[in-house]
């Protein structure tokens, strides 16, 4: 799947997106966090408080507890400033 | 219902945004416009210049669904949103959110509504440069609270 960062998230994992096969037993958008806090220590900096990272999930607004079987695009960014 | 939505980089002209949503129609009685401008100062603090930055794709979805939801809750004749990417300094424009009706209330709840889903739900992050350092922008509790307010009440 394709994983892409926003913001803080991206400048803390030093990459704006990379291609990424999970294991299988890594099915929600909590347990895909976990698992990338756990890929090395830019990582770990940029997830080290999971309640603050927002997740959308090909384009839509998803919670952690939100499967992310068939998801093509997964992306994670800090809570929105926009307007 | 004229519906445009636009991210671009580039300024946008208000006053004109808000003559081509009327322009031709003579059933229009209201037409409420927001501009949002980069501020030279946050929390007492000195603001040199922001960054917007997004989510392509994402960020016009995201704002079309909630122009559609607009549609759905108020009788609107048109909605204008554009918001803008990348650096801007003191004075400068953001976003517009432009909304047309038959009567004045339908078109400022709506505006609101927009403009509230904008700041807490379409994927912009705002980078701020002041003379100190530059920091990411905290999202505010009373962004939330104020989107709350719209979950809990249909027109």
């Amino acid at each position: 799947m394709k994983l892409l960062y926003f913001a803080w998230v991206r400048e803390r994992i030093g990459k704006v997106e990379e291609e990424l096969h999970p294991p299988a037993e890594v099915t929600t958008v909590s347990d895909l966090v976990a698992w990338l806090a756990g890929r090395g220590e830019e990582y770990a900096y940029a997830f080290e408080n999971p309640n603050v990272i927002r997740a959308a999930i090909d384009r839509r607004h998803v919670q952690p507890d939100t499967l992310i079987a068939g998801g093509r695009e997964i992306a994670f960014f800090p809570p929105m400033t926009g307007g | 219902m004229t519906t445009t939505i636009r991210l671009q980089r580039e300024d946008f002209d208000a006053a004109a945004e808000a003559g081509r949503l009327a322009r031709g129609r003579t059933d229009i009685g209201a037409v409420v416009t927001f501009a949002g401008i980069c501020r030279d100062h946050e929390d007492g603090r000195g603001v040199s210049a922001l960054t917007l930055e997004h989510y392509p794709g994402m960020a016009e979805e995201e704002i079309a669904r909630h122009v559609a939801e607009a549609e759905r809750r108020w009788p609107l004749m048109g909605v204008t949103v554009i918001h803008r990417f990348g650096r801007m300094q003191p004075g400068d424009n953001i976003v517009l959110v432009v909304t047309a009706s038959a009567h004045r209330q339908a078109a400022f709840e709506a505006a609101s509504f927009l403009m509230d889903y904008l700041k807490t739900r379409a994927p912009f992050w705002k980078l701020e440069e002041r003379l100190d350092g530059t920091d990411w922008v905290a999202a505010k509790e009373s962004d939330d609270d104020a989107v709350a307010r719209w979950d809990n009440q249909q027109p």
